[in-house]
Formats: C-alpha cells, sequence, structure tokens
C-alpha cells in the first residue's frame, strides 16, 4: 500500500512536499485496492455474431472488447488499434448498419449482431466505392486510420440519408445534405495525424455525387 | 482490467436487486465511458450487468405533453428525434457538441448522465485524487487546471461533468426516473441528480447503490429559441471548455445553464432575471463566488461573453 | 554510384512514369486493412503472449523495491521482464534515455517493467498488480527556470538542422543599436507530442541466438543497430521489419521501448510476445517535440533592408541531450551583414526531446516568421514585400556558396496572386463576417535538403518483373510508390511491372525515413541500382549498354530490339547499389523552400480561431509524385494548423510529466478544423540534390504554417500573440468590445 506520508495534504490539495525526497508507492492505479485479493481466472463466455456475413463463434475472456476480438482472435486486423479508448476512430465498424468505436465495446454484448469490417466492404480486387475514391483522391497516407475512416464515411453518407442531423447543421428541423462542412463534422471522430482530411473530404463528396 | 463476470439483466428490478446485493457489480449499457475507465482500473467491477435489453430505448409522450425518454435511448437516436429537435432543440444541439458520431451511436441517454469526470489527474492513476481514491488528495489544485472548475468546487475537488446532454436537460428541467431492488420508483429533479463535491467526491450523483434509471421525462416544450453554443480549442470531438445551454422567450427572458464550470451542470435560477438586462448581469450571478486559478481564470469572462453570443444569436433567430 | 557532379540529362528525365500524379500502389492493400501493421503479423511467429509495458508513476528517483508476486500469481502470466532481471543492457547511439529504467528513474512512465501472459486481458491486469516502491528525488521540470543559468549549446537535429552555441557575422550588437528601425520580441513553443495514430508496437521472435521483430520504425538501420548493442548482441542477429508504418513524425526514428520490451520478454518467456504501447503511456514514455523561448531581434533601414539579424533560442532535455535547433533557418532565411544565433540547453527531468517532424525549422519557423510579420508592419511594408526585400540567392554567413536553388521569391509571388493578398486589409481588425472578425496571414517556408547514403536491390525475374528492395520504409510518405515510379522509369516499364519491398533489414540499407530525406535519397539508391541492373540486361543481351534504351518494355540498341523480360529467360538478374554523395552539399546551400497562406475568423464573442482557407506554394526541386506530394504538404499544413492553434503538452511542474496524456487530452486537428487545402508546386530541378533532381517536401509543408496562422489571427483581431498554442485565452480580453 502506498505511503503518502511525506506528501502533504494541504487544504487546499497536495503539495510535493520539499521534493526532496518524497515517496511514493504506487502501481497503476492498484494501490487503490486496499484490500487487493487475487483475481481468480474466470471461465471465457461464449459469443455468437456474424462478421462480414460468416457466423463466428467465439469462447472469450469476457474483458475483450470487439475490438480485440476482431483483431486478437478472428484475425481481422483491418480494424486497428490507435487509442483504445474511444479518442480516435481508428477501431470504428458498423454493427447493424451502425458505425461504432469496437473498442469501447465488449464482444460478449454483441450477441447476435451483424458487424461489418473494412474487410467486409472490399478486397483489393474489388474495392468498395468508397475505398475506389479514397485511392483516387489520396485520402490517406500512413494508412493506419484509414480503415476506420472508410467505415465512417460509409456511415456518415448513410447518416445524412436518413436525416440525421449534425453539429453544423443550420436548421436542426432541416434536412441534412451532403456539404463540406457536414461531412468534416460528421466525420470528426476519425483523426488522421497525417492530415488527409482535405482529400477524404473530397473521397466522399464523389462518392455523394457532389462536390466537397 | 480485472476480471468481471457478465450478465444479461431481465428485468430492471432483478437488475437493481442483484446491483446492491453483489458487491462491485455494475449496470452496463453503452459501456462507452465505464470501459474506458475499466481499462485504466479506475472503475473495477466484478460483475457487469448488461441492461440493453431491458426495453428502455423508446421516447413516448407524457400525458402532460412532455417527453418521455428511454434510459438506453441512444444519444444519436435521442438527437435526431423529430419531437426533440421541434421541441427540445437545445437538447438536440447538446448531444450533437458532444462526443463523436460513433460515440454517440453506442452511448445512453443515462450513461451520459453518468459520465464521469475529465480531470487529467483523475485518469491518471498515479496521482492522488480524491474523486477516484477518497482521501488520496487533489492533485489537480495547484496543477494543470486549465479545464477545471471555477464554480461549487472544494477544497477536495476541482473536477467539472463532462456532459453536453445534462446541460441542456437541465435547462429543460428534466426529471431522471429510476428504479431500486424493492422496485420503489422515483423522479429525481435534475438539479438535485449531480452533488458537488464537497468533502466526498467520489460520489457524483444522488443515486443510490443499485439504483437503476429507467427514463429521464422533460416538461412539456417551453417555445422560445434554443441554443446550445459550445466552446472548445478545436472544432469538434473535445470537451467543452464553457458551454451555455440557453431557452430565451422573445422578450429576452428566458434559462441559461453552463457547462465545463462545474462539477455539475451549473444553473442559477435566480440569475435569470437579470436576462433582459444582457450578458454581464447574468454572468455576475452566474459565477458569483468564482473561485478561478490562475489556468482557468479565462472561463470567468469566457462564461458571460458565450452567454453574450447565445442572446445575439437569440435576437438573429 | 557516387553523385558528386550535377545530374545531366538522364533516363528520369523522361517523366514517362516519374513526375506523374498516380495513385498510390499500396493504395489497394491500405484502404482494404490488408497492409499488415507492426502488431498484425500472423501465423508468422505463430503462438504470440501478449507483453504490457509497466511505466513509471514518479518522473525522478530511485525504484527501492519492486513486488511482484501478485503479478506472477496472476493468470496467464508467463513471465515478468524488469531491470533486475534482463541481464546487462547497452543503450542505443540514437537514445539519449535508457530505455528499461530501474533502479535509478529517468522520467515519469519510462517503461520500469514488462509483464507477459497468455492473452492481452492478462496481462494488462497483471500489470496492474504490480507493486513498486519509490523513492523519489527532486527534478528539473520548469523549462524557464532552468534556461536562468542554461549554457550555451550546438547541436543538430541529425535531421539537416544544426547550428554552434554561438555564431556570429559581424558586428550584430553595434548594427542593431544603430538601425533606424529596431525589432525585439520574445516567442515560445511548447512541448509537442507526434501522436501518430499507430501506437509504437513490436513482436519479438527468438530463434536460438537470432532474432526476429516486427515493428514500427523509420530507420531500419538504426533501430536494428540500437536494439544490437542495448542487447549486447550482433546486429547480424537480428532481422528488423516494418513493412507498413502508422506514422511517425520523428518519433519512431529511434527504437523505442515497444521493440526492446518485447524481445526481452521474448528472451523470458521463450516465445513470441507482442508489445503495444498503451496510448496513455506513449506521450511520456516516448520522446516529443522540445519547447522553445526564442529571441528574435531584426533591424533595418526604413526601406526594409535587414541589416542586423539575431535568433536566441533556449530548450531544455535530458542530461546528454541536444536542444532544438530552432535558430538554423535564421543563418540561411534572409540577407542582413551582421547575424547572431546561438542556442541554450537546459538539463530537465522531463521526458527525452527529441526530432519531430522539421525539428528546428518547425518551432524556428513559428517565431521568425511572426517576427517577420511584426518587422514588417513596423516598417509599414507589406509582409511578403518585406520578405522579397530581403531574399539572398547565397548562404549570407559563407557569400561564395550559392544556393543550389532558390525560387522563394516565386513561391510568395505566386501565393499572393492565388490567395487573393490583395484582398487582405492591411490594417487588422477591420473585417467582419457576421460574428467572425476575418484575417488573413503568410509566412515564409524553408527547410533544408539532406544528402544521405541510400541503397537498393533491383532484380529482373524470368517474367520481365522488376523487384525492388530496400530498407527504406513508407510511413505514409508514398515510398512505395515513388520508388517504383523510379523503377519504372529507368527500366521503361509501366509502374505495373514493378513490386517494391521495403522496411527490412534482409534489404540493401537505405536513407530511411526523416528529415524530409527519404524520397530523394531512397530514390537515388534505386537509380544507382537499376543504372547497375541496365548495364547487366545490355550485357545480357549482348548490347552496348552505353546506347541502350529501355523503353515500353523493351530494349533497343541501334537496329536491335529486344523485350526487358528477354535478358532474364535463362536466370533472373539482380543488381544492387547505393548512391553516395560526393560535397556538393558542401558547395551548394540545398535548401527548400515555400510560402504559406492561411486565412482565419476569430470568434469576436469567443475568441476561438477557425481556419477557413489555406494555401501553400512549394519549390523543392523535382516533384516525384504530385499526388502523393500534394498529400505530404496538405498534412504538414494540417500539423501546422494543430501546432498554432491547439497542441500543447501541459507541464506538472511539481511532479514532472506532461499531463495531458492521451488523444482526449492532446488534442490534435479533427476534420472540422481543415478546410479545403490548395498545393502549387513551381516547376523546378535540382540538379546538384541528386540523380532524380528531387528535393523533399515533407517537412517544408509545415515550416511556416503555424506563423502563417499566427499572422491571419493578428489581422483578424489586431491583436498580437507570441506564446503557441494561440487559445483563445490568450487574446480573450483584448478583443474588441462585445455588444
Amino acid at each position: 500500500m502506498s505511503s503518502l506520508s511525506d506528501l502533504e495534504l494541504s487544504r487546499r490539495g497536495l503539495l510535493a512536499a520539499g521534493a526532496a525526497s518524497a515517496v511514493v508507492a504506487v502501481g497503476p492505479e492498484a494501490a487503490a485496492q486496499e484490500s487487493d485479493t487475487m483475481t481468480p481466472g474466470l471461465p471465457p463466455m461464449p459469443v455468437s455474431f456474424e462478421v462480414n456475413g460468416k457466423v463466428r463463434q467465439l469462447s472469450l475472456d469476457t474483458r475483450t472488447t470487439l475490438l480485440d476480438a476482431l483483431r486478437e482472435h478472428l484475425h481481422l486486423t483491418g480494424t486497428k488499434k490507435g487509442c483504445d479508448h474511444g479518442q480516435c476512430g481508428a477501431c470504428t465498424v458498423l454493427v447493424d448498419g451502425v458505425r461504432i468505436n469496437s473498442c469501447l465495446s465488449l464482444a460478449v454484448m454483441h450477441e447476435g449482431d451483424r458487424i461489418t469490417t473494412i474487410e467486409g466492404l472490399g478486397t483489393p480486387d474489388r474495392l468498395h466505392p468508397m475505398q475506389a475514391a479514397f485511392v483516387k483522391h489520396d485520402g490517406y497516407q500512413c494508412g493506419y486510420c484509414t480503415p476506420g475512416q472508410i467505415c465512417s464515411a460509409v456511415a456518415v453518407l448513410d447518416e445524412i440519408k436518413r436525416g440525421v442531423p449534425s453539429h453544423v447543421s443550420a436548421r436542426l428541423t432541416d434536412r441534412p445534405r451532403v456539404t463540406n462542412a457536414e461531412m468534416r463534422e460528421r466525420m470528426s471522430g476519425n483523426i488522421c495525424r497525417c492530415g488527409a482530411y482535405s482529400n477524404i473530404a473530397e473521397a466522399m463528396a464523389e462518392v455523394a455525387g457532389g462536390k466537397a | 482490467m480485472k476480471a468481471f463476470t457478465y450478465e444479461r439483466a431481465a428485468s430492471a428490478q432483478d437488475a437493481a436487486a442483484k446491483a446492491s446485493s453483489l458487491q462491485g457489480a455494475r449496470f452496463i449499457a453503452g459501456g462507452t465511458n465505464l470501459l474506458d475507465l475499466m481499462k485504466l482500473e479506475i472503475e473495477t467491477p466484478t460483475h457487469l450487468i448488461d441492461v440493453n435489453g431491458l426495453g428502455f430505448d423508446k421516447i413516448e409522450k407524457t400525458q402532460d405533453g412532455g417527453l418521455r425518454i428511454g434510459a438506453f435511448v441512444r444519444n444519436t437516436a435521442l438527437a435526431a428525434d423529430m419531437r426533440v429537435r421541434k421541441g427540445y432543440g437545445v437538447l438536440s444541439r447538446a448531444l450533437l457538441a458532444g462526443a463523436s458520431g460513433q460515440l454517440r451511436n453506442k452511448a445512453t441517454t443515462s450513461g451520459n448522465l453518468l459520465q464521469r469526470t475529465r480531470c487529467p489527474y483523475f485518469y491518471d492513476t498515479n496521482q492522488p485524487c480524491n474523486k477516484r481514491r477518497p482521501g488520496s488528495g487533489c492533485a489537480a489544485i495547484g496543477g494543470y487546471s486549465r479545464q477545471l472548475a471555477i464554480v461549487g468546487a472544494s477544497e477536495a475537488c476541482v473536477a467539472t461533468h463532462p456532459s453536453d446532454m445534462a446541460v441542456a436537460m437541465r435547462v429543460l428541467d428534466a426529471q431522471v426516473e429510476t428504479v431500486n431492488a424493492a422496485g420503489q420508483t422515483r423522479a429525481i429533479p435534475i438539479a438535485e441528480f449531480h452533488r458537488l463535491p464537497g468533502d466526498t467526491p467520489h460520489i457524483d450523483t444522488v443515486l443510490a447503490p443499485g439504483e437503476l434509471i429507467t427514463a429521464v421525462t422533460l416538461p412539456k416544450p417551453i417555445g422560445g429559441v434554443h441554443l446550445y453554443e459550445k466552446v472548445r480549442d478545436r472544432a469538434s470531438y473535445a470537451f467543452a471548455l464553457v458551454s451555455v445551454a440557453a431557452v430565451i422567450q422573445k422578450d429576452g427572458s428566458g434559462r441559461v445553464a453552463i457547462g465545463g464550470v462545474a462539477h455539475k451542470p451549473w444553473r442559477v435560477e435566480a440569475a435569470e432575471a437579470a436576462m433582459p438586462q444582457g450578458a454581464k448581469a447574468v454572468a455576475a450571478q452566474l459565477l458569483a463566488g468564482a473561485t478561478p486559478t490562475e489556468d482557468n481564470a479565462f472561463k470567468v469572462p469566457l462564461v458571460e461573453r458565450t452567454l453574450a453570443a447565445a442572446m445575439h444569436e437569440a435576437r438573429a433567430a | 554510384m557516387r553523385f558528386d557532379t550535377p545530374a545531366g540529362t538522364n533516363p528520369i528525365d523522361r517523366l514517362k512514369v516519374v513526375g506523374k500524379p498516380l495513385d498510390r500502389i499500396d493504395g489497394p492493400l491500405k484502404t482494404t486493412g490488408t497492409a499488415p501493421y507492426a502488431y498484425e503479423h500472423h501465423p508468422e511467429p505463430a503462438n504470440a503472449a501478449y507483453g504490457y509495458v509497466v511505466g513509471s508513476a514518479v518522473a525522478k528517483g530511485r525504484i527501492r523495491s519492486m513486488d511482484l508476486s501478485q503479478a506472477k500469481a496472476a493468470p496467464g502470466v508467463i513471465a515478468i521482464v524488469t531491470a533486475e532481471n534482463a541481464g546487462k543492457l547497452g543503450k542505443g547511439s540514437f537514445n539519449t534515455v535508457k530505455l528499461l529504467g530501474g533502479p535509478e528513474v529517468d522520467h515519469y512512465h519510462q517503461a520500469i517493467a514488462v509483464v507477459v501472459a497468455e492473452t492481452f486481458e492478462q496481462a494488462r491486469a497483471a500489470a496492474n498488480l504490480v507493486r513498486v516502491d519509490y523513492a523519489r528525488a527532486k527534478g528539473r521540470f520548469d523549462l524557464d527556470e532552468e534556461l536562468k543559468t542554461a549554457p550555451l549549446t550546438g547541436g543538430s537535429s541529425d535531421e539537416g538542422s544544426s547550428a554552434p552555441g554561438v555564431d556570429r557575422v559581424g558586428k550584430f550588437e553595434a548594427a542593431f543599436a544603430s538601425a533606424p528601425v529596431k525589432f525585439d520580441a520574445t516567442y515560445t513553443t511548447p512541448d509537442q507530442s507526434h501522436a501518430m495514430m499507430e501506437p509504437h508496437a513490436s513482436i519479438a521472435a527468438w530463434d536460438g541466438g537470432s532474432l526476429s521483430v516486427w515493428t514500427s520504425n523509420q530507420m531500419i538501420d538504426w533501430g536494428r543497430g540500437d536494439l544490437a548493442k542495448t542487447l549486447n548482441i550482433r546486429k547480424d542477429k537480428i532481422r528488423f521489419m516494418s513493412p507498413y508504418v502508422g506514422g511517425g513524425f520523428g518519433g519512431k526514428l529511434f527504437l523505442r521501448s515497444d521493440a526492446l520490451m518485447a524481445a526481452l520478454a521474448a528472451r523470458a518467456a521463450h516465445r513470441p510476445v507482442k508489445v503495444a504501447l498503451q496510448r496513455p503511456l506513449i506521450a511520456n514514455n516516448t520522446t516529443h517535440r522540445p519547447a522553445t523561448r526564442q529571441r528574435i531581434r531584426i533591424g533595418a533601414t526604413a526601406d526594409g533592408t535587414i541589416t542586423a539579424i539575431a535568433h536566441e533560442s533556449g530548450s531544455g532535455d535530458q542530461p546528454e541531450g541536444g536542444p532544438e535547433t530552432a535558430v538554423n533557418q535564421t543563418k540561411l532565411l534572409y540577407a542582413g551583414a551582421n547575424r547572431m544565433t546561438s542556442m541554450r540547453l537546459a538539463v530537465l527531468d522531463l521526458p527525452e526531446g527529441n526530432a519531430m517532424r522539421a525539428p528546428g525549422e518547425a518551432p524556428g519557423m513559428m517565431a521568425l516568421e511572426i517576427a517577420m510579420d511584426e518587422m514588417a508592419e513596423k516598417l509599414g511594408m507589406d509582409p511578403i514585400a518585406f520578405r522579397v526585400r530581403n531574399d539572398t540567392q547565397v548562404d549570407p554567413e559563407k557569400p561564395e556558396r550559392r544556393f543550389s536553388e532558390r525560387n522563394l521569391i516565386g513561391c510568395l509571388e505566386q501565393g499572393r496572386q492565388r490567395f487573393g493578398w490583395s484582398k487582405r486589409n492591411p490594417r487588422p481588425a477591420q473585417v467582419r463576417d457576421g460574428r467572425w472578425l476575418v484575417g488573413m496571414g503568410m509566412a515564409a517556408a524553408f527547410r533544408n535538403h539532406i544528402n544521405m547514403p541510400s541503397g537498393a536491390r533491383v532484380r529482373l525475374g524470368r517474367d520481365g518483373i522488376v523487384t525492388v528492395e530496400t530498407d527504406m520504409t513508407d510511413i505514409g510518405t508514398g515510398s512505395y510508390t515513388i520508388i517504383a515510379q523510379t523503377a519504372a522509369e529507368m527500366m521503361g516499364l509501366p509502374i505495373e511491372r514493378v513490386v517494391v519491398k521495403l522496411g527490412d533489414s534482409s534489404f540493401p540499407v537505405s536513407a530511411g525515413s526523416g528529415g524530409q530525406f527519404g524520397a530523394p535519397n531512397s530514390t537515388g539508391g534505386v537509380y544507382a541500382a537499376c543504372v547497375k541492373l541496365r548495364e547487366a540486361v545490355a550485357q545480357r543481351l549482348g548490347y552496348d549498354p552505353a546506347n541502350a534504351v529501355f523503353e515500353d518494355g523493351r530494349v533497343r540498341a541501334g537496329n536491335r530490339s529486344a523485350a526487358l523480360a528477354e535478358a532474364a529467360k535463362d536466370g533472373e538478374l539482380s543488381a544492387e547499389d547505393r548512391i553516395e554523395f560526393g560535397d556538393l552539399g558542401k558547395k551548394y546551400q540545398q535548401s527548400t523552400f515555400g510560402a504559406h497562406f492561411a486565412e482565419v475568423g476569430v470568434d469576436s464573442y469567443t475568441g476561438v480561431v477557425r481556419v477557413r482557407r489555406m494555401l501553400a506554394v512549394c519549390a523543392a526541386g523535382r516533384i516525384l509524385n504530385p499526388k502523393s506530394a500534394r498529400s505530404q504538404v496538405i498534412g504538414a499544413m494540417t500539423m501546422g494548423v494543430g501546432g498554432a492553434l491547439m497542441e500543447e503538452l501541459a507541464v506538472d511542474k511539481r511532479f514532472g510529466f506532461f499531463v495531458n496524456h492521451d488523444l482526449a487530452g492532446y488534442e490534435v486537428p479533427v476534420h472540422a478544423d481543415i478546410p479545403h487545402q490548395e498545393v502549387i508546386f513551381l516547376d523546378e530541378t535540382d540538379a546538384t540534390a541528386s540523380p532524380m533532381k528531387a528535393k523533399g517536401i515533407g517537412e517544408l509543408g509545415l515550416c511556416g504554417v503555424g506563423a502563417a496562422v499566427a499572422n491571419a489571427v493578428y489581422n483578424a483581431t489586431g491583436v498580437r500573440v507570441r506564446d503557441y498554442p494561440l487559445t483563445l485565452e490568450k487574446h480573450l480580453d483584448r478583443l474588441p468590445p462585445i455588444a
């Protein structure tokens, strides 16, 4: 257990006492568990869902995220782990047609779901129109965020079509249109550090049949 | 992430009973915040009760002309509901200003209310944090506090509540409906739902252990111009430095709640009497007694200016 | 091939494949998720276990004891490696700080253990059971405080940017004192994080004494060498592979803890182990761009001729580290008879500072190009005209050295026209669009070119397919494609007939990816190897190599002609060579130039800044592929917007760490921040740079963007902010009053 004795707790919070010889003893948060008993290994749990049209049955540690089930158990590594905390969008997949961050979802919570990953959209020989547009407009660089961008882009055009409003929709009650501003706002959950944004917007505009 | 067992709840009352009797049990619905925190072992449930199958995923009219929003209605569905867009625009706007499309597709109404703070010291398990580990101290005080609270904070905690939706709910006088293990239901006014940190910042809300949110109800629409002004460094996918949820009537009267400044959505009803006098007068009352740090002193003028922006937009609408 | 005289006409000049805006050849793999990144190699190696890195909870101090008992007993745990049981380790030549901490801890989140388990979930849970007792020591975390006593220190970024501790030409102080117009201001830039999307990740597998590492690294040979040095084994015992790199920006130039910990873990576990650094660990565990404090003084005559210019920069780093070379460009960019630059380096106990995209110039230009804007205003000059006035075609410190190519003026003039600069109101705070204050700004762009030796092997198969092998990496830069274009051009083939294999230490050593030196040098190496292959082909066909023309899949010499594949019908032909450089880089100053333009809106109520339009004009030698080169530039412009408006690692000066250490806390631009971006390449070839006549572009695109945005913000608001990033609180109290 951590000894914070040399850290002074002041009335206004915490000061590093003298700093010269302060002692902290913390592991990653573990220190918070005062009576940390060993967590016994728990039996795996069965789950069955459809991935890219194929039914997959898995027996998983309950802690396994949908992302890790795809990547580490089904070896569908097209779905990427960028942050594992819902902060980047690289893990975006479609579940029953709706895009989500697969890193923030437990695999066992997807019983019976229909999951589409980047591998289910198209293959190198038979690219999905969005994949082809990304190639044409160079909507990627290092390629790591790309599968998530493409899954998101496909879903975004569908969301606009279904009339889901966005932060930049001028009037909430109007049907949203495929504009550059709408696409950029809706794609903002997919970070591209290489900065291919301007090209991605053009790729999406082409697929949408409009102009970015 | 600590190991846990998992089950799908059969009924709300069952779920509540399990949650209150089983130590370490937690509900999970969208999971977008809970799993994030479990990975860091900030949350360490030993049993998860999946409540998604309970059917609280509908938005219905109430008898008095309001709306009853099921606890597990997803943020996207809520924001896109035409009744919400027409009658409660501030709520749609707040939801759409939050998180990302992917997160809104998963995150639920109740989960959004129960989001935990984004204070970076809360998130770093090496650091003392009274919210994460009661009695350990607060590293944020005297630390990097740009995003943190300027009102309602305590000597134990300066965290802010990160939700946009909750700020809109506050301005709309929502009520949070719950059920407990005994099957008793209650409706908690949103004003009372979130707590100020005081000496017990680890307790975010007034929910009792095992108490399950079943719905959030909104009174009938109040008209007016609905606005949600969110200020952040980047244009999207970022938490608010300051946000203003406002419903402003033609005569300049109205309601306003502020996000990003306190441990809960911040509304001072008495201050709203000053609405026709302008932002300065309202902000002065809203933020009376504010105790900003050097890092976040800017939030004081920013609240006033953001409020002024909302009033300007309302006039232009 | 030794490149020591400027290139004459060569097969690349045909530009049938090179110079064309072709789609990337790796596009179909990347867009379908089938390109394998570091953590994704299977089934080879098979049966990999999972490693999870434990980072130090204190910034400076000593580990008194570690209690591993609970972690060892946790389900699935196979092994735990710490400094105590790792064996004697060396330190890589490119690492300032050791990668495995203990018992001494050098910085926050320094790796102190790796826990190996059967599954990722088990490894992560067990890692949280490691108990550590630290004796915390006093650390130096406050740059401003430490700079007060910091010594003058010269240094090099190893990426084309360098300067001595003090450098003087003429008599700066006297000239500045007597200058009719003087300007003196101090600027700050914060610590920044690379924040590439693919976390640092590696899989390591031992086979006896040999080690295979699939990793994510920009510089295969550096990484391999430093891993060997750290493990105290022979370099040739290691195979180091990075066929795809999910972004680096300098953060993956060097061996990092993921690769070392995977190797140590695999040795301890007796089976392959995969390790990815968890995102919240990356900012403090790895390197970052160091913060700077920069003072710039400019003296000029009333007509805008610079007579004195000084640029002093201070930064900090770990002991034995180096300075951020932010003054480098000021030695070269503008004329002026009296000059002074200097750098101070403070010792800090924050994580290791090191190269991030355009080290030196990126933060240096953020300051210098605001200063130029401020000085132009003081002189009552248009900022473009002021820069044109002070252009120089020679190295201002050594006037006998000419720039090999320098078309800064062309970039400025093109930009002026294309951006509609004439519509800019030179008086700030005059233009409104609803609640937005609107402004335009510009900055020059400058980044050095670097010659780096680079090797390649080229094989002509019986099927007529040309295969290029080089340890060059593609970190999103387009290496696969421009290398294929180079080989196709040289061998007279369509690009479809070329296969490119990259990122493997079993291939010839290349320049690698960094310092915008990758494209010109790696293609130069491929050019050299192709010259050799052409000779082999001609010889095999019995043609005179000097007269053989490679075109349309055929080889012609005089009246004779044969299909290229014909030469390999009796067996594959293979050729290997590397390009090496003479002293053209000394004789000429080789640099790249550009101009950045930005239009911003500043919310008159909240002070929030949003970029509305951006343009870059670049003169950077031959553009090998305008499509991928343009992407490099727009990507750099995007990073520049981040640096201008939001990116800052916040330092907790009490506890010595970067507080906002994840992608929610450290904000980088998202789609909504970035408008449509325009890029113009000026037609240029630089025959002194390489046979390709190309230079780099990927970092030029960043150098100056921050200042262009900052200058636009000033033009919008009339409030000058000299501290990056330009977040709203830095001008909120000085904005025009609200209604």
